[in-house]
């Protein structure tokens, strides 16, 4: 059963109609294979038409869209050997942000994600994504460890933000995400960020400072989200959609404002309608961006990644 | 209601005139909710005499307060593109900068300043709470990038002041692109062996206190300051359950291991004086001035030298061999020893 969005309900009754005039045909009546390809072409259409102009706030629902890839897909597709790790060493595992060892076509880097899980009780166990101070640790202890065995990083973004809790706040969010932005900062080896769904703020950020950061078609990234901003700016979280659209959340809007470096395509329909066609894209797209990388010795890597941020939003300034 | 009220009043009002009664003689306490006359709270920088509550202060008053004889100098900050997102709410983002611009009378939610606390040469980044919540944005990052160029440079270490609610909303993702800024901005002061040192004051939360402000070598933090990641009404609405006494406040994180030390507003000229001495005067001790290096390799060969090779504005760092002293050079040990710091001989 296919999970449809709002403003995919036309589409809907199309596949809809398309999986009735299916049964049928089964049934043994004629001329419908007709009629079948006829609806098809044009629910294909449609579906490329609303998804060639998507509103800020579509490609939200899309980013957060319940059957769109997760970390744990990114890994089983694009990772061999995937040797799991857990734990902070301090507190606890947060299983809102996974990593661990693997190859990458052929090559060892250290991979790590949030992951927000794909029915209720993995989403319970994963926290939706939302990562506490240890998942932050864990990243730390992970990107410490590429560090030391000189692998490349690779980190997956997809969570609404960071979890507001009391437990959280008691053992230092703020601390643990500033220390895992550091560290990426400081990293001696090749970090590429791909954000896959969502970008939630300081808890996307906090492994999201990279030399490269890659966004798909229709994943957002943003400050705050559409809801939250409309709630203290206007009170209410009614205007989402005009909000989604003023703060510039897209991955089109981002690579202008000079925060993401490249655009990895989605097929028709958004990435959870080919999986595996977005995982080739998505695999693509780090290796071309890590093999820029490769080579470069630690100090001038550590030095362009700097200089890349520093310059971030100062175009056009000094003549 | 008539013509009375709308037309007399005002009238009579405008001739008479308001003014006479200036309303800001008396402050109420946001804690305590005792009066405070405009004047005790100047002589106790914006600290309630009645129950020690720390008030938000001007930052023109805390630099005042902190660098000696109130004698600093602001450094102009790098020009940055206003408005990139050609954002709107229920304003004109432009329009709010221009608000808060004239209602501060400073160019964006940072000022940088340079001078000495007890003789020792800093550099201080302080937030302005008044500027559309101490917001960070792009001339917040430019502004602790420029802070901690400055540091360097003056080979001196670098004090954030942050008073801010966190990122600027209005900035979009150039304002979340802060946080690796700023935390690029302190690393250097860091690599370049200096101290960096963060004092919290109310509210440190968001992206403010999730990049730099929880990056220091030494966290400092004013009495009562709130200091945390997410808000409380976010907090409460997730876990839907009221939240501790005392939650995010300096106590509260100190007590969590998250800072080092709460500092009343009276003693933090002195607290960051004598850690500054404790965090430099380290590196002095193993690296001699090349004065005393000469002496020593003049003292080993035996070889008359001239007594004093001029330094880099040592002023007395005369024949005086006490090495311990020697780093105390400046004012600073008198009323360190006031303080409790006392030399012990």
């Amino acid at each position: 059963m296919r999970n449809y969005l709002d403003f995919e309900q036309p589409i809907a009754e199309l596949e809809g109609k398309i999986e009735e005039l299916r049964h049928l045909s089964d049934d043994g009546e004629v001329n419908i294979a007709d009629e079948v390809s006829r609806l098809q072409t044009k629910a294909d259409k449609l579906l490329r038409q609303t998804y060639t102009k998507l509103s800020p706030w579509q490609k939200v629902q899309v980013a957060r869209h319940p059957n769109r890839p997760h970390f744990c897909d990114y890994v089983e597709a694009l990772i061999d050997d995937y040797m799991p790790l857990a734990g902070d060493r301090a507190f606890a595992d947060d299983k809102a942000i996974q990593g661990g060892l693997g190859r990458f076509r052929g090559r060892p880097v250290v991979v790590m994600g949030h992951e927000k899980g794909a029915d209720t009780t993995s989403r319970v166990k994963h926290n939706f994504g939302m990562a506490r101070p240890e998942g932050y640790r864990k990243a730390i202890r992970l990107m410490e460890l590429a560090e030391r065995f000189k692998l490349p990083v690779l980190t997956f973004v997809d969570t609404s933000g960071a979890y507001p809790g009391v437990g959280a706040e008691e053992r230092g969010q703020a601390e643990a995400i500033a220390r895992s932005i550091e560290t990426c900062l400081k990293l001696n080896t090749p970090i590429v960020s791909t954000v896959i769904g969502e970008g939630g703020s300081g808890g996307a950020i906090a492994i999201a400072a990279a030399d490269s950061v890659l966004m798909l078609e229709h994943a957002v990234y943003s400050v705050i989200s559409p809801e939250g901003c409309a709630a203290i700016l206007w009170g209410t979280a009614d205007q989402a959609s005009a909000v989604a659209e003023a703060l510039k959340i897209t991955a089109q809007d981002l690579t202008q404002l000079g925060c993401v470096d490249a655009i990895i395509p989605e097929p028709v329909g958004g990435a959870h309608r080919d999986i595996d066609a977005t995982m080739k894209a998505a695999g693509d797209a780090i290796e071309a961006a890590l093999s820029k990388l490769t080579g470069l010795d630690a100090a001038a890597l550590i030095k362009a990644r700097r200089a890349k941020y520093v310059a971030i939003g100062r175009e056009g300034l000094n003549g | 209601m008539n013509w009375l009220t709308n037309w007399v009043r005002p009238k009579i009002k405008a001739l008479v005139g308001e003014a006479d009664v200036p309303d800001n003689l008396w402050h109420k306490c946001p804690s305590c909710g005792q009066m405070i006359f405009h004047r005790d709270l100047d002589a106790h920088i914006n600290v309630c005499q009645h129950c020690g509550h720390h008030l938000r202060i001007p930052l023109a008053k805390r630099f005042e307060h902190l660098f000696d004889d109130g004698v600093y100098t602001k450094i102009e900050l790098p020009r940055v593109k206003i408005d990139p997102l050609k954002f709107r709410d229920k304003k004109r983002y432009t329009d709010r900068l221009k608000e808060a611009q004239a209602k501060t009378d400073t160019g964006d939610a940072i000022v940088v300043a340079h001078g000495k606390i007890k003789g020792k040469p800093v550099v201080i980044a302080a937030f302005n709470f008044q500027f559309m919540g101490g917001s960070m944005g792009m001339a917040v990052g430019e502004g602790m990038l420029a802070a901690s160029r400055l540091a360097v440079m003056q080979k001196a270490p670098l004090i954030a002041i942050p008073s801010s609610g966190g990122a600027r909303m209005q900035e979009g993702i150039l304002s979340l692109m802060q946080m690796p800024r700023t935390t690029i901005a302190v690393e250097e002061v860091k690599e370049a062996g200096l101290p960096y040192i963060v004092l919290m004051t109310d509210p440190t939360t968001g992206g403010v206190s999730a990049s730099f402000a929880m990056l220091g070598d030494i966290h400092i933090a004013e009495p009562g300051a709130q200091i945390g990641f997410a808000g409380r009404r976010v907090i409460e609405q997730t876990v839907r359950e009221t939240l501790p006494e005392g939650f995010q406040t300096a106590e509260y994180l100190l007590e969590h291991g998250m800072i080092d030390l709460v500092v009343p507003r009276s003693e933090q000229r002195e607290t960051l004086a004598n850690l500054i001495g404790l965090l430099m005067d380290g590196v002095k001790a193993i690296a001699p001035p090349p004065a005393q290096k000469a002496k020593d390799a003049a003292a080993d060969l035996d070889i008359p030298t001239p007594e004093k090779p001029s330094t880099d504005g040592d002023k007395d760092a005369k024949a005086d061999t006490k090495p311990a002293a020697k780093s105390d050079e400046n004012s600073g040990e008198k009323s360190g020893a006031k303080s409790g710091a006392a030399p012990t001989e």
